[in-house]
């Protein structure tokens, strides 16, 4: 019964000393906030007031180009003295009353994607009903100057996939497989349509879940297996790259594995020659021009593009330039 | 607890009005619902301002339009894994019908809703006479409308999302019935707010004053033991399941006419979220005890959290575990509010 009495106190103590980790874990987040608002209080390189801008994107939960989004963004408000509030939802309709509560708020200007214009237009326009400047990102180039926005941000997911389609060319590829992990994204159609546009050989569209990473794997494995003259992969976010490669090995393919967008993995996977090559849209530069052109609007009421949409990419990166690359991928800004 | 017995049949002795509230089962719910509101209202700032109250509203109705008739199906002891994308099917088809046959809108409408009833017989079908599960036969369906919206969609638009209807003949009047926004002292308030209270209204008169109600409650309680008393469980099922796709078809048309056009990959998912409302509500996992007014409560707890957070400009990543403690928390003080009440009968 002691010896009982004994194990059930170092179990609670045991239960104690976890939740105080689980506690610490809080202090990690308070600590960030402390961060975030100390290099806010301190790292205001412009006199004007705190103003406050929302973005609201389409990207679903824990997903790495948002983070470079986020950073880009957030590195910019930090400079030019501004809260940023971010939020994102999937769902059209969910990430439209996003929008209406940033509105509600009352915030001095919002960056939102328009990866679904449809269910973003009302929302957007009761924002610039509101005369809140609004600036569009990543997604949506045509929509962006009807819906009267300022400017959009962003690649012009069409020419990046020619761009694709092109370099396939210049590789000697003949057969291409197109594997979009989001289904009902338009501007990933966009690209495969782009990069059946300008490459000679024969490209196929595959589609995975793209929230299921062993589902990916196996999808595009199968597809090796089963159509072995398939020489080239390409596929349409960073994390995708690293699977189809995993892929490559179980179904002992030889096709090359190219990819859009970046991270560190895949920077150091270009720098070993494991993929071909990415394509990448500068999801930094996309965060941080939107929050600062806003900031350029409320101050001097600057507006950048000419009603054209400006351009952050496709910037087509090989072996050459990954080197360089991987270090700034590895703190989280390319 | 008295010791005296009663004289008369128990069932038909006058209880007191705070204990006839307290066994109601929305009431743990309601309780819930202050709690959050007030937190929020305090926390977050723009939250108790009447347009952030009129975005809290519409993201509580765009959820609690399904989940009432989710409730008295979960009451009448059923899941429906197929409601969520069933929302997305029903929109896709009106836009689909109406461009592809160049017909008015309110015609895709019809044969929209004709669909959609259709795809909920099926499952009330396939369910009472295969004696299967009711969690295999909609996550069959579930799946297999998540491929049709896509493979239907690309089949004819050639893309993933449908064609802009919005210049079409019909579409301005089933707007005003499905998506307009009213103005109410300066607010605006969308329609939606109106059909979730007007469902919630219908469900709570047919399930407390109509002898179908009374059958949701037998089925749900003990399918045996109501058939044995000569409720028609099929054909209650059966409707239940029908009324899924009613509801489901009032929401796709609300998102069809709000955006003029539809994704088709969404909506999945969202039948969890379905069933979360109900069950926060009071509704019990194992059928026979819930109620409509407890959806709506649940969806309103839904609606105020997941717009609350935004509005407290909180890190919206942690969304996700804030609603899973709400649930259980508001689970726990359902059980715990029934128990003290049933102690107190």
């Amino acid at each position: 019964m002691a010896r009982f009495r004994t194990w059930v106190s170092i179990a609670v103590a045991g239960a104690l000393g976890a939740s105080l980790a689980g506690c610490s874990s809080t202090g990690g987040k308070r600590a960030e906030d402390a961060r975030k608002a100390a290099s806010a209080q301190g790292g205001g390189a412009v006199s004007t007031p705190r103003w406050t801008v929302a973005m609201i994107t389409h990207s679903g939960d824990g997903d790495t180009f948002w983070d470079i989004v986020q950073n880009g963004a957030q590195q910019a408000a930090d400079k030019d003295n501004i809260k940023f509030l971010y939020s994102h939802d999937d769902e059209g309709q969910q990430q439209a009353q996003l929008v209406d509560a940033a509105v509600d708020k009352g915030v001095d200007g919002i960056v939102v994607t328009l990866a679904k214009p449809d269910a973003m237009k009302s929302a957007v326009a009761r924002a610039v009903k509101a005369g809140i400047p609004v600036i569009t990102v990543n997604s949506g180039s045509e929509k962006s100057k009807e819906f009267r926005a300022l400017t959009h941000v962003g690649q012009d997911e069409t020419i990046a996939g020619e761009a694709v389609g092109d370099e396939l060319n210049r590789r000697g590829r003949k057969k291409t497989v197109c594997v979009l992990h989001e289904q009902g994204n338009v501007g990933h159609e966009q690209r495969c349509a782009g990069v059946k546009k300008t490459f000679d050989g024969t490209v196929q569209n595959l589609y995975v879940e793209g929230t299921d990473m062993s589902a990916v794997q196996s999808s595009v494995g199968a597809k090796l297996q089963a159509d072995p003259s398939v020489d080239a992969v390409v596929t349409l976010g960073a994390p995708y790259a690293d699977t189809a490669v995993k892929a490559r090995e179980d179904a002992g393919s030889k096709a090359e594995i190219d990819t859009f967008d970046l991270n560190a993995k895949v920077a150091a996977s270009l720098k070993d020659g494991t993929l071909g090559f990415a394509v990448d849209q500068q999801p930094y530069l996309q965060g941080y021009e939107a929050v600062d052109l806003l900031w350029l609007y409320r101050y001097n009421a600057d507006t950048l593009g000419g009603g054209r949409p400006v351009l952050t990419g496709p910037q087509i990166i090989t072996r050459d330039q990954a080197a360089e690359l991987k270090s700034y991928a590895d703190r989280g800004t390319r | 607890m008295t010791s005296t017995i009663p004289t008369a049949d128990e069932r038909l002795l006058r209880t007191s009005p705070l204990r006839r509230l307290l066994g109601r089962p929305e009431l743990g719910s309601v309780v819930g619902a202050l709690a959050v509101f007030l937190f929020f209202a305090l926390v977050a700032d723009g939250f108790v301002r009447t347009a952030g109250l009129s975005t809290v509203l519409y993201a509580a109705s765009t959820i609690g339009i399904m989940a009432v008739p989710v409730a008295l199906l979960m009451i009448g002891g059923e899941f429906d894994l197929s409601a969520g994308v069933m929302v997305t099917s029903s929109a896709l088809i009106s836009s689909m019908f109406s461009y592809r046959m160049t017909a008015n809108v309110w015609v895709g409408v019809g044969v929209s809703l004709l669909v959609t009833l259709a795809i909920g017989f099926f499952n009330g079908f396939m369910l009472t006479r295969t004696e299967l599960p009711s969690f295999i036969i909609t996550l069959g369906t579930f799946l297999m409308l998540t491929g049709m919206n896509l493979g239907f969609t690309k089949l004819i638009s050639g893309t993933v999302s449908t064609k802009s209807i919005a210049d079409m003949e019909g579409f301005a009047s089933a707007k005003a019935l499905f998506a307009s926004v009213l103005t109410v002292g300066g607010v605006d308030f969308k329609v939606t707010i109106l059909w979730w209270l007007g469902l919630v209204a219908l469900a709570s008169w047919i399930l407390l004053r109509t002898r179908v109600g009374n059958w949701i409650f037998a089925v749900g309680g003990g399918k045996e033991a109501a058939r044995a008393v000569g409720v028609p469980v099929a054909a209650t099922k059966i409707g239940l399941y029908m009324g899924v796709s009613f509801a489901a078809w009032i929401a796709g048309q609300h998102l069809l006419f709000s955006f003029d056009a539809v994704q088709s990959g969404e909506g999945v998912g969202k039948e969890l979220t379905y069933i979360i409302a109900a069950v926060i509500g009071g509704c019990l996992i194992t059928g026979g005890y819930g109620s409509a007014v407890g959806s709506a409560v649940g969806a309103l707890i839904f609606g105020m959290t997941d717009k609350g957070i935004v509005f407290a400009e909180w890190n919206p990543d942690w969304f996700k575990f804030f609603l899973g403690a709400m649930l259980l928390l508001a689970t726990l003080l359902n059980a715990w509010v029934r128990k003290r009440a049933e102690a107190t009968a």
